[in-house]
């Protein structure tokens, strides 16, 4: 009895302990948050002349509408191209590639998988330089396009490695029966292998969707003008215009998160499933 | 008889002719596009790395291997590559530890937990950049969330961007701020292919929830917890955007990080030649630790 009640109590303390450090944490990750969101609403003496974490005067959004007429739709518009592009892309040849990688015999299936997933560690900052000339040359620099080869090829090594662990998870028999049937490789991709793998291809999607949406070296090198710029380089070149005016700057981060966090509470399981799958070897 | 083993044998050769095709049919738009974007890049950074080159002009000087002897002996370089280092330890030591705690607490509470999930989950979402302007504000000497706490509690105004020693070491408390949720989604799914069995086994076996953890489920996480580690290192070593954007590599060269250095070099100095050296140098270093690593933990069979 004497036992039962000090282990209990020794549960309770360490129980406690447990909030203790994850309320700290909770502050810690939504401190900035808070700071972000109240400033954006605020004029630009009044962060300065009042404390920063006092409430706004009034929540009339001011600062959000100077920043949309000041041309922020259309770095949305071209963040929301880019990602539509490059994902189809994306996911329709890492597809491709999965299905050999994963469901036929050939010599040289091993070393070319090893290849592809040895790419994953290659610093990007390597190929910036030549594919900056590359873009030059191609006239694709400063156009959303331009954007889209970087973007793909640097997704590829852990899309495949998603995919084809997925695809191995589905029974051959669907496909030899199939085969039997007269199915030939191509319809057999198209017809079979493709629509069973929605699930592993929705994951990729979400996985990849964040990195493109937030992607900043390769948009900052190979575009410099409005109208080919993505979100993450809207938020500076706001900071150029209004350096001194902080709550402006919030009000464009603000926009630029909530896309992220709508998507994140609507596919709110989804989106932590996609991570884990993306992090499993890595 | 032999008509029909020949028949036999080119039947099954057919078929594996045919398979190579539809495979090389398949295969062919990733690698022409990993070839285009990145092969060729890389071979290409080499090559201009022997050259004096301002990126611009059409003419560009052969100057063999002298750009590889200024990168031997260039402080700074190496200044950055020590910060990388630093920025490794710094954050296995961090962010995997607290991810290990963040998904102990969440797996051990379950459903109820959710408000924490989300957000502890919150930073992931947001881009590099994005957090990288937020905590230069957020961490500025005046009107700053550090410097408001401290002189709420009757502390002054604290500088933590502005000086040396500091500054780095903020920068790595605003990195840990971005990826450890990271770290703690990997080892929630870590606790997840554990499975409620082994747990309820032991519970009733009579362990307490700290011996669980301790001698089960710590155990079970172990290669998790080196991929974790192997994730986190390369991650540190490439490290760019949020330091770019948030200090910029200084004061001095404070902050400086390889991909930072490389980057200025080649497109606000434009020295590509030099900077190529740099880059190919970094790539050199990063593929070199990554594998000897990789290998190491091969060897001695931790790693599959």
């Amino acid at each position: 009895m004497d036992k039962y009640k000090k282990e209990k109590l020794k549960s309770r303390a360490s129980w406690t302990a447990a909030f203790f450090f994850a309320f700290i944490w909770l502050l810690v990750t939504g401190l900035p948050f808070v700071f972000m969101v109240l400033n954006s609403f605020k004029g630009q003496f009044e962060m300065l002349k009042k404390g920063v974490f006092q409430l706004p005067d009034s929540w009339y959004p001011e600062n959000y509408i100077h920043v949309m007429k000041k041309g922020f739709t259309q770095y949305f518009f071209n963040s929301v191209i880019l990602l539509a592009i490059s994902l189809a892309l994306l996911l329709f040849i890492s597809a491709c590639a999965s299905y050999p990688l994963s469901r036929m015999q050939f010599k040289l299936r091993k070393p070319i998988y090893a290849l592809i997933i040895a790419c994953m560690s290659i610093p990007i900052h390597v190929t910036l330089i030549p594919v900056f000339k590359m873009s030059t040359k191609l006239k694709i620099y400063d156009t959303l396009w331009g954007l889209v080869g970087p973007n793909v090829a640097f997704a590829i090594p852990v899309s495949c490695f998603i995919l084809t662990t997925f695809m191995q998870t589905i029974p051959r028999e669907v496909e030899e029966s199939a085969e039997i049937d007269g199915c030939g490789k191509f319809r057999n991709f198209f017809e079979i292998i493709l629509p069973l793998s929605k699930t592993g291809l929705s994951t990729l999607a979400i996985y990849n969707g964040v990195a493109i949406w937030n992607e900043f070296s390769f948009a900052n090198t190979l575009t410099q003008s409005k109208k080919s710029q993505t979100l993450p380089l809207a938020i500076s070149a706001f900071q150029g215009e209004h350096s001194m005016n902080i709550p402006v700057i919030m009000a464009v981060l603000v926009l630029t998160v909530l896309p992220m966090i709508i998507m994140f509470i609507i596919l709110q399981d989804k989106l932590v499933k996609g991570i884990m799958a993306g992090a499993v070897k890595g | 008889m032999i008509n029909r083993k020949e028949k036999k044998r080119s039947l099954s050769q057919s078929r594996q002719r045919t398979t190579r095709i539809a495979a090389a049919v398949f295969l062919s738009p990733v690698i022409i596009i990993m070839l285009v974007y990145i092969v060729y890049p890389i071979i290409s950074t080499f090559e201009i790395s022997l050259y004096d080159w301002n990126g611009i002009s059409a003419n560009r000087a052969f100057v063999g291997t002298s750009n590889w002897k200024v990168l031997l002996n260039d402080r700074n370089f190496w200044a950055a590559f020590k910060n990388n280092v630093i920025l490794v330890i710094c954050s296995i030591l961090i962010q995997i530890p607290l991810g290990i705690l963040l998904a102990t607490f969440l797996d051990a509470g379950g459903r109820k937990f959710n408000f924490f999930k989300v957000v502890w989950f919150l930073p992931l979402l947001m881009s590099s950049v994005a957090i990288g302007f937020l905590f230069s504000y957020a961490l500025a000497t005046t009107g700053g969330i550090v410097t408001t706490i401290s002189q709420a509690l009757g502390g002054g105004k604290v500088d933590l961007l502005g000086r040396a020693p500091q500054a780095l070491y903020a920068v790595i408390g605003v990195i840990a701020w971005q990826y450890t949720p990271f770290y703690m989604v990997y080892f929630m799914a870590g606790y997840s292919s554990i499975g409620t069995e082994i747990y309820e086994a032991t519970i009733i076996d009579g362990a307490t929830r700290g011996q669980y953890f301790r001698y089960v489920a710590l155990p079970l996480l172990l290669p998790v917890v080196r991929t974790a580690c192997i994730l986190s290192l390369i991650g540190s070593l490439k490290y760019f955007d949020l330091i770019y954007v948030m200090t910029g590599g200084g004061p001095g060269t404070a902050t400086e990080l390889m991909a930072t250095y490389m980057y200025k070099l080649s497109f606000s100095h434009f020295k590509m030649g030099y900077g190529s050296t740099v880059a190919a140098g970094m790539f050199i270093l990063v593929t070199g630790i990554a594998l000897t690593i990789q290998n190491l933990l091969k060897k001695r069979g931790e790693l599959v």
